[in-house]
């Protein structure tokens, strides 16, 4: 009896491994399409033949440039930020304001419900105040950015701060005599260390991505830059888009092949590039 | 769910209240005065309304070199041979241009105007169709530049708020190799220029589409004061299924991506002189359905760079600049006095596409009679 | 709910030092009030706000209107038929995945670039896109070479069909994300026990894993349903002119001229987009909850 199923069972291993694999082939194959376009697009020759003359104009055209370094640097920023903002504050709510809890909560998941595009339009009127006080850079779409970025990053550290007991470290070194601050830097921190570091990377992702809020605000930032040239130079747009996104692809893979393998012996998932149950609405797409 | 606790409750509540109080503070930021140059010579250029004023074209000059900058928009560098437009005048008085959104449209200009007032963004000149010009009349500074005398009383606003610099007449540009030649605007709505005609632009934002859709009306029956036979025009072609909602540009076209364009001569001619050996891009203007339009200039009342937004001007329309703008097929408005003076570029005006038939030109009560109609039909029917 | 608070000693209970503890999460508070709670008062406000500030409801009956009537309809119907195409497909990717090692380089390679996919929708993709079936594309032309016009019936890359196909490449991603931690926890003991009791893999299927995926699928869905619904970007680039959807309705009110009566009509727009995506986001957290008794 345990002979047959057996051989069931490696029949129907086979079987299964035949139909995942299919299925991976397929749906590679349905992404993997247009990235193939997109290069055979960009280096298309006069004639039929091919050239790089669209990847070298990168290099040259000083506006897109400019996007790319201005979208790089509001990355940092927002990054940078969301986490000044968020961490303490859900460090102390998780050790002081328990009852506070699901208000920063609500606040934090409320942009989920807000898309970008409605968002823009309430936010056109406090922007020129933005401007006034601040100039007119789009390293001001640093505010609104992290806004957006809010729900992914509250879940991320949320999970982070969840997973030890805060409670019990902070008490023990507060019964030592360390102050809130040092509890914090050296208690706390270290023991979100890969929360804090999906937020953050969540964050730059979501930045590089976004198009929406940038262009109906009138800012430079890569997207916009990218769109703006497709309309005058569809070679140099397509190679900027594909290479922005394989530099995303392989970031985020080194990020979790580095993570996971840092971790070692214990059996967590990699490092999370969308937190699992709260991964909303894709706020670039 | 849950009810909130109490402590927390009351604390959402003041965040809330803090939220409406400010929501209900007065709406945009007050606009920071422009006159970032405390001198003289900057203050008075914001309000001078001719290079006399400012005590000749030697001191504007003096002026807008000071300033070092001038902000256009929407000035596509294949439009009118603008690309060379704008480095001829930045090499001959080192004034650094800055184009941005070149391929914006009328009302994009002035959506940047109002969102950027106060600036150093924002644009200092417009070009603009005469609809949103005459829409838009309190945004511009009055200006006469030197030759103001050449141009015609009924192709300028009497102060120099807005002028007529360069006309054209309405075309269907196509791909030669791609689709049958158009003999009329009808011709298009034919099988076999399924999803192939694209319009250059949103027709109540953008001046290249909105006569467009007066040469459709032309086209189809209408006339300069009914334009919605043109606007049922492109309600069929869409329902062909010829339609493209795309914004042609010189990529598209030469991408393929819009065989047929409805856009002026001379841009579609600048096309044909581009790809010349790649596409075979060929300009029709359909016989019975001329029509003639010009742009305008116009200063920004609050130019960040007053003074070189005046050169600006006084460059466009000297014998240089409109000898330009010919290079690029536009019809400068100042043509038929330099015919008379003998300053205009043979060469450039003989290359003209040609025009035959009598051309329509809008009348100032025709474009915003035809304006407000659009604005109430044409998202309906093409959408 | 009450455990929590057992630390407070009664000295702490003082109100000087409770006013103190609410200061540090006053920076938060006071920059969501601002960034977030503002602007959406501002569409809320604006939707109801007639021209001369007075209120009426008038943006709101104009949005039950054509053309905008439409364009929720279609928006809708997009949003739905990705939803499921990127459930589907999604759920059978990351079953194709969860199979293997957990930190083998399959996962690691799919979930990254799913995580790529799925944020970087956009302007990158409908240019990709344009790159595959546009006019000049690398199928359209491949087709065309065997003598198979791709675009016969018309440019249906530029509305609902072609849509759907482009929103697929985000979907479909943000599926894999979502649905592989619900996959994650079907413990394989689960398998062994159906098996050990008889039970054939369709078994397992339709009494064991089915109902308890059930909840996460479907809440995936609403998942998906209200990222298209919300969606801007990918739209934008692909289509320049006109406004097929919700989104392309609002930037095109954004763009254009003011005109009077219809001022606050982009923010009536805003404010049906925000009902909507509240009430499937609303559904999904209660699925949520329903889910995580299970598979935690």
């Amino acid at each position: 009896m345990a002979a047959v199923t057996a051989v069931a069972g490696a029949g129907r291993r086979r079987r299964t491994a035949a139909l995942r694999w299919s299925v991976l082939v397929l749906l590679g194959a349905f992404f993997l399409l247009p990235l193939l376009a997109m290069l055979d697009f960009s280096t298309k020759g006069p004639g039929g033949g091919r050239t790089l003359t669209a990847w070298r104009e990168i290099g040259r055209d000083t506006e897109l440039l400019r996007a790319i370094a201005a979208s790089l640097e509001l990355s940092v920023l927002t990054a940078v930020l969301m986490l000044v903002l968020l961490v303490p504050t859900m460090t102390w709510v998780h050790l002081r304001l328990p009852r506070v809890r699901r208000l920063i909560e609500a606040l934090c998941l409320l942009p989920l419900v807000i898309p970008a595009i409605v968002l823009v339009v309430g936010i056109a009127s406090l922007y020129s105040w933005v401007t006034y006080y601040l100039g007119d850079s789009p390293l001001t779409l640093t505010f609104v950015y992290v806004v957006l970025v809010l729900p992914y990053a509250y879940r991320a550290v949320e999970s982070g701060l969840s997973a030890v007991d805060l409670k019990t470290l902070s008490e023990a070194a507060r019964s030592l005599g360390a102050s809130w601050t040092t509890v914090f830097l050296r208690v706390v921190l270290p023991n979100v260390r890969s929360a804090v570091l999906s937020a953050g990377l969540l964050s730059v992702a979501l930045v590089l991505g976004e198009f929406t809020i940038a262009s109906l605000l009138n800012f430079q930032t890569l997207q916009v830059g990218i769109a703006l040239t497709g309309k005058r130079d569809a070679g140099l747009s397509i190679a900027v888009s594909l290479a922005a996104l394989v530099l995303a692809f392989v970031l985020l893979l080194l990020v979790s092949l580095f993570a996971g393998r840092r971790r070692g012996a214990r059996a967590v998932e990699p490092l999370q590039t969308v937190p699992p149950a709260a991964a909303a609405p894709a706020v670039s797409g | 769910m849950t009810v909130l606790p109490r402590p927390a409750r009351r604390l959402g509540l003041a965040v809330a209240l803090v939220a409406a109080l400010t929501a209900s503070a007065c709406g945009n930021a007050p606009s920071r005065s422009s006159s970032t140059s405390s001198s003289g010579a900057g203050a008075g250029a914001a309000t001078a309304t001719s290079a006399a004023a400012l005590g000749g074209m030697e001191a504007l000059i003096a002026a807008a070199k000071k300033e070092g900058a001038l902000n256009v928009i929407a000035l596509p560098p294949d439009w009118t041979n603008y690309g060379e437009v704008i480095s001829t005048f930045e090499k001959q008085y080192g004034i650094k241009v800055t184009s941005a959104q070149p391929d914006g449209s009328s009302q994009d200009e002035i959506n940047a105007a109002n969102q950027l007032k106060g600036t150093d963004r924002a644009p200092d000149v417009f070009d603009l169709s005469s609809p949103v010009a005459i829409a838009n009349v309190d945004l511009f500074a009055p200006y006469q530049v030197t030759t103001f005398a050449d141009v015609r009383a009924d192709l300028k606003e009497p102060s120099g708020k807005y002028v007529s610099d360069y006309g054209g007449f309405m075309s269907i540009g196509y791909d030669a190799g791609k689709v049958p030649a158009p003999t009329s605007v009808a011709d298009l709505l034919k099988p076999e220029y399924k999803g192939k005609v694209a319009l250059n632009g949103d027709p109540t934002q953008a001046g290249a589409a909105f006569n467009g859709v007066v040469m459709a009306a032309l086209g189809s029956g209408g006339s300069a004061d009914d334009i919605s036979k043109g606007v049922d025009f492109f309600s069929q072609l869409k329902k062909a299924g010829n339609f493209l909602p795309v914004d042609p540009s010189p990529a598209t076209i030469a991408s393929g991506q819009t065989p047929v364009v409805f856009d002026w001569d001379y841009t579609n001619a600048a096309q044909t002189a581009k790809l010349a050996g790649n596409v075979d891009w060929k300009v029709v203007v359909p016989s019975g359905a001329v029509v003639g339009s010009y742009y305008v200039q116009a200063i920004n009342k609050d130019a960040p760079h007053p003074a070189a937004a005046r050169l600006w001007q006084e460059f466009l329309y000297s014998d240089t600049g409109q000898n330009l703008w010919l290079k690029g097929f536009g019809r400068p408005v100042r043509a038929e006095a330099m015919q008379k003076a003998g300053t205009i570029d043979k060469a450039a005006f003989d290359k003209l596409p040609p025009v035959s038939g009598t051309p329509v030109f809008l009348t100032e009560a025709q474009s915003a009679a035809a304006n407000t109609y659009l604005k109430a039909n044409w998202a309906k029917a093409v959408s | 709910m009450r455990a929590g608070s057992g630390t407070a000693a009664p000295v702490r209970r003082g109100l000087g030092r409770l006013a103190a503890d609410h200061l540090a999460v006053l920076p938060f508070l006071a920059f969501v009030a601002v960034f977030l709670l503002w602007p959406t008062l501002t569409v809320i406000g604006g939707a109801f706000s007639a021209d001369d500030g007075g209120l009426t409801l008038s943006n709101l009956t104009g949005i039950f209107r054509s053309p905008y009537r439409e364009s929720f309809v279609r928006s809708i119907q997009l949003s739905a038929i990705t939803a499921v195409v990127g459930a589907v497909l999604g759920a059978a990717l990351a079953w194709a995945v969860v199979a293997g090692r957990p930190d083998g380089l399959l996962r690691r390679v799919v979930t990254s670039a799913a995580g790529v996919m799925a944020q970087f929708g956009g302007v990158t993709l409908a240019f990709a896109f344009l790159a595959t079936v546009g006019f000049e594309g690398l199928v359209t032309v491949f087709l065309r070479d065997r003598g198979v016009n791709l675009f016969a019936g018309g440019a249906w890359i530029f509305e609902l069909p072609g849509l759907v196909l482009v929103y697929s490449y985000f979907q479909i991603p943000l599926m894999v994300i979502v649905f592989l931690p619900a996959l994650d926890g079907l413990r394989p003991q689960w398998r062994e026990a159906s098996e050990s009791l008889g039970g054939t893999g369709w078994t397992y299927l339709r009494l064991v894993a089915g109902p308890l995926l059930a909840p996460a699928f479907l809440g995936s869905l609403l998942l998906l349903f209200a990222n298209a619904f919300s969606a801007y970007a990918t739209a934008a680039a692909l289509i320049s002119q006109g406004a097929t959807i919700v989104p392309l309705q609002i930037r095109a009110l954004q763009t254009g001229e003011v005109i009077l009566g219809q001022q606050g009509l982009g923010k009536a727009l805003g404010l049906g987009m925000v009902v909507v995506v509240a009430v499937v986001m609303t559904l999904y957290a209660l699925l949520q909850r329903r889910t995580s008794r299970w598979l935690r």
